[in-house]
Parts: structure tokens; sequence; C-alpha cells
């Protein structure tokens, strides 16, 4: 009884890891997109993906749109930030290092918490969605939620989609090209600013699709994505910032690692357990689990 | 004038007899300072003179050395920390408890310097703010450090004294930051220094030319969590209460921002940096307080915005100034004080 009861526990604990990564996945997926092209990790994704949420929710709420209006508006809304973020700012400067880049997204950090916390104030507030967070399904002796059984569908939905994009759509190759070598696609005709923008607006979508499928688990507030964020930067660390397929795992596995260590051994140093080991697995592999190790040269 | 002829004089402290003057009116105007003021201006000086620190700290990391630190909140934490437990519990008088923790960071610093020799970029990133998260959540929820109440500060004595006044804490706390200046402006001319400087640069360079990378990279970030510690201890005594919420990521953005702003790899920069954004941010604060300005975002608040979240205006502000000082002027202050300098030195051609 008790080994069954504790296989019940270990698959349950690896079925809602596997929902909470697929948000770290998502967000992971957001940030390597754009740092495989402006090459920056992007601090600001986070709260680029709060403040969509934010505009669903007064979509929603304030001015009672049906459900799938909102969502979408709220997308459109992500795009159009984030292409515009990486206009205004991030192309004014000049001569960039990865410092300076990294801080100008800590900036945009700043700037859009600080946008959300005036607008919306500290006040916690309900994201009312559609899929029940109570209602569940079973997987064999494991049980799921159906939100959580959706954000795992819409997830791979998600990244499937994009796994076409980037393989079959003029516009990805051109995004691959550019990530690859941005003088050589310019040369070949590519107007690689204008993928830069779209790389952007793209990236925010991933990360406004993750935010609004976080907040009606977590309360909708400004603080909303300030964690997730952390957690899924580190995924894309742990799987390697180069690669789409590697911070995709990286988000499952940190999830799972997680939901592992909450169950088994600590849930209060849940949180700090996901860096530890990511500070362990750089050690081994400075560039990630699964992006092959680049030798810089002077 | 600015040439060097040899090496005595490019490591002299004042070159010229002008200089000695400005310096001595300086010294004089700092001593002078707390009588000629309020109280809550006292206060800021105060506050000001940490932040100098901690700012001076991290440029010798980010500035000098070239390597990234998003986790330096972690090493003020610990600052603060050890200061007021070696004081409570070892009954340490206050100059030693705060070499202690200062040490005590250090070695920290040190630690953190190991996965630093193999890391860059944004892998350095994430490893550095990990630390700064995983020192704020272990001290919440350890009883030792007081778990998420915080620990009050005892009073802080200095050879049989009490300080209890902003006013008598001035003179420790700028004296102390008198210090840490002219240590790191000292460090940074000797072969340390260079070294640094040599990584900062072009690591792999610097290491052909016989730059011991583990012992220099560990060493920065060493001294910058020195710094860091020293700046915590004094400013646990600052706000005379410490919980694990003042030391959090934000803070640390905070004391990159003024690196930033100050100017990267530049003491005086820093000193520049350190006051001006303590201002900014002290008077931000209270922003409804302010004439004109104030009264006018209220009302915009209460139509458009909340009127709760005002104080957050700050937070916009800082990120602007960051954004804005990063992309037009990248040196920082120190880069607009020196091109007004030469600027007016050499007007009207």
């Amino acid at each position: 009884m008790g080994g069954g009861g504790g296989n019940f526990m270990f698959l349950q604990l690896i079925i809602s890891g596997l929902s909470f990564g697929s948000l770290y996945a998502l967000i992971a997926l957001a940030m390597v997109i754009i740092y495989k092209t402006s090459e920056v990790p992007n601090f600001g994704q986070g709260e680029m993906a709060m403040i969509s949420t934010f505009v669903a929710y007064m979509l929603l709420v304030s001015y009672e749109h049906s459900f799938a209006l909102s969502f979408l508006g709220a997308l459109v809304f992500a795009a159009a930030l984030g292409a515009f973020l990486e206009f205004v700012f991030l192309r004014r400067a000049k001569e960039p290092n990865i410092l300076s880049l990294i801080l100008i997204t800590l900036g945009f950090q700043m700037m859009l918490y600080g946008l959300a916390s005036w607008k919306w104030g500290a006040e916690q507030r309900d994201l009312p969605f559609p899929v029940s967070d109570f209602d569940t399904v079973s997987l064999g002796p494991a049980v799921l939620s159906y939100l959580n059984a959706a954000t795992l569908l819409i997830t791979l939905i998600l990244m499937f989609f994009l796994f076409l994009f980037f393989r079959y759509t003029k516009v990805g190759i051109a995004m691959k090209a550019t990530q690859q070598n941005a003088m050589a696609a310019r040369i070949n005709g590519i107007r690689t600013n204008r993928i830069l923008s779209i790389t952007w607006g793209m990236s925010s979508v991933i990360g406004a699709v993750a935010g609004m499928l976080l907040a009606p688990i977590a309360t909708l507030d400004p603080n909303l994505m300030l964690d997730p964020l952390l957690k899924g930067f580190a995924s894309a660390v742990l799987g390697g910032m180069t690669t789409l397929v590697g911070a995709a795992l990286g988000g499952y596995m940190l999830g799972i690692i997680e939901n592992l260590f909450g169950g088994y051994v600590s849930l209060e140093f849940k949180s700090v357990v996901a860096f530890g080991i990511i500070v362990l697995v750089l050690c081994f592999k400075p560039s990630g689990l699964f992006a092959k190790h680049y030798v810089r040269k002077v | 004038m600015d040439m060097k002829r040899d090496y005595y004089e490019d490591i002299q402290l004042l070159d010229s007899k002008v200089l000695w003057f400005w310096f001595m009116a300086l010294i004089a105007f700092l001593i002078l300072f707390p009588f000629l003021v309020p109280n809550y201006y006292v206060y800021m000086a105060n506050y000001m003179a940490i932040h100098i620190i901690v700012t001076i700290g991290l440029n010798i990391l980010v500035g000098y050395t070239g390597q990234i630190s998003l986790g330096h909140a972690g090493f003020f934490a610990l600052g603060a920390y050890f200061t007021v437990l070696s004081m409570t519990h070892l009954h340490l008088p206050f100059l030693l408890a705060l070499l202690l923790a200062a040490f005590i960071a250090a070695f920290f610093g040190f630690v953190l310097g190991l996965p630093a020799l193999r890391l860059e970029g944004p892998y350095l990133a994430i490893a550095t703010l990990g630390f700064g998260m995983a020192i704020t959540q272990v001290i919440g929820r350890w009883q030792v450090f007081g778990g998420r109440m915080g620990l009050e500060t005892p009073p802080l004595t200095l050879f049989m004294y009490v300080l209890e006044s902003d006013r008598q804490r001035y003179f420790l706390i700028v004296a102390i930051a008198f210090l840490m200046i002219m240590a790191a402006r000292n460090l940074m001319k000797t072969k340390v220094g260079r070294a640094f400087i040599a990584i900062r640069d072009s690591d792999i360079a610097a290491e052909t030319m016989g730059v011991n990378l583990v012992y220099y990279k560990t060493l920065a970030f060493a001294v910058s969590a020195f710094y860091a510690g020293v700046a915590g201890g004094l400013f646990a005594f600052l706000l005379g209460f410490i919980n694990p919420s003042t030391f959090n990521f934000i803070l640390s953005i905070y004391f990159l921002a003024f690196v930033i702003v100050g100017g990267l790899g530049s003491i005086f920069g820093s000193i520049m940096g350190g006051i001006v954004m303590t201002w900014l941010m002290l008077t931000l604060d209270k922003i409804q307080e302010l004439p004109h300005i104030g009264t006018a975002l209220v009302s915009f608040s209460k139509g458009w915005m909340s009127l709760t979240g005002l104080p957050n205006v700050s937070s916009i502000v800082f990120g602007l100034i960051i954004v804005l000082i990063v992309v037009f002027e990248p040196l920082g202050l120190y880069g607009f004080w020196i091109r007004t300098k030469i600027y007016w030195k050499t007007w009207p051609f």
C-alpha cells in the first residue's frame, strides 16, 4: 500500500509539475526568441506579460466584452507593446554591449511595473477564466484540473505552431537567418530591423499567453510575473539560451524538479532549489544542458 | 598639468595646489554640513554615503572588472544581518562587528566568484540573481535572522559613546565612506586594479599576459562584496530595523542603476551617481508632497490611475532614467562631466 501510495504521489507531482513547467517553458521560449535575435535576456518579459494580462482583465471586466475577444485584444496589445519597446528604445542604443542591453530591459521592467502598480494599485483581482480550476480529469491514478489540462494543451499547440512558423513561413526563416548572422541576412535583402520588431512582438505574445494562463491560478496583481519570470529565465538557462527545444525542455524539467523537491524534501525552500540546481548545472555545462558550447576567441 | 611624467605623479592623490585647496574646502564642508541643515538632510546625507560605498563596490565589479551582478542586495543583506547579529549575540563592539560582517560578505563574494569563472553574460546574470534571491529566502525562513519579522538594531556605541541621532552617526558613516572611497581609488592604481581592467577589456588576452584569472576574478567579487557588506552594516543602523523584504531583487537593480547613471569604471562617477540617485529616490518617495507636480499627479491619479499606486511613479522615473542614460549617455554623469569640463577648458575654440 505504501509503495502504491508513493507511486501515486510521485505521478501526481510529476503531472502537476508538467503543468507548471509548461508555463515556465512558454516564458523561456519567449526569452530565447528574443535572446537569439537581440542577444539580451529580456528582463521586461514578465511585466510585458503582466500588463497584457491586465488589459485582458480590463476588456473582460470593465468593458464587459466576451472572453475570446478580450483574450485576442490582449494578444494584439502584447504584440504592439513588444514591437513598440524594441522600436522606441532598444534600437536607439549605439554600440550596445551585453551589460547595457540587460540594463535597458531592466529599465523596461521597472517602467512597466511602475505603470501597472500606478494604474491598478496593489489590489488583488481574479481573472475570470472560462475553464475551471476545481473540476478535474483523471489520468490513471493521478488527477488534473481542467485548467491545468488546458494549460498543458494550449502550450503544446502553441509550440507546434512555433515549430511550423520557424520551418515553413518566410518570416520565420528570415528570423532564423537574422539570428544566425544579422549582417549576412541584411546582405540577402532581409530588413533585419523589421524582423527585430516582429521578434519582440511575437515573444511578447507568447509571454502574454503564459500570463493569462497563470492569472487564474495565482491572483492578478502587479507582482504576478515576478517569480515566474525568474523561473522562466532559469529554465531557459538550464536548457540553453540558444535552443528553442532546449529552453522548452528546461521549463518542463524545472517544473517537475521543483514540484518533486516541494513534495518530498521541503516546501519552504522550493523556490531556492531552482537556482541551486541552475548554478550547479552551469558549473558543469556553462551554456546549458542542450546547447552546444560556443568557445570564444580573442 | 595633465601630463604625467613618471609613475609617482600618476598615483599622487592630488597633483596641484588648487586641488589641495578644494580638497580641504570639501573636508571643511563635510564637517560643517550637519550643523547647517535640518535633520532630514543629514539623514539623506547618511543615505547617500551608504549608497556611495555600495555603488563603488559594485562599480569595481561591473565597471572595472566587467562582470555583472544582479545579486548585490544579497551581500548588502549579509552585511546588515551579520553586523547586527554579531553585536547582539557575540557582543562585539560596532567596528569589529562591521568588519566581521564585511569579511563574511566578502567570503560569500568569493564563493559566488567561483562559478563566475566559467560563466558570462546572461548565464552569470542568472547565477548572481539566484544567489541574491537565495540569501533573502534563507534569511526570511531562518529564526536566527528574525524570519519575516526582521531584527531591531542594538544601540550604536563607539568607544563608549552612544550615537543616537542622525547627526552623530553622520560623522561615523561619512568617515567610513571617505576611507572606502580612498581605498578604492588607490586600489585601482595598483597591480590589482590594472589586472581587473585587463580582465574587463579581454579576459583571454589578460590571461595570456600572465593575469591569474582564478585569483583576480574571485578577488573582484570578494572586494565588491566587502564594500556591499560594509554599506549594509551601516544601512541597518540608518533604518534601525531590518527585514528580508528590504533586500529584494529591485534593490539590486537600483544599485546597478546607481553605477550606470554615475558612469561605469569611474570612482568619481559612482560618487555622483550615489548622490544624485539617492536624492531622486528619497524625493520621489514623497512625490505627492512636491509643489505643483505633486498636486497635478494627485488629480491625474484620481481621474485615470489609482491614488494608492502613486508612489510607484518613482519606479517609472527610475526605469526611464536607466534606459535614457544607457541609450544616450553610456558613460553616465561622469561622461557628461568630462565633456562639460573639456568644453569650458577649450572655450571659445
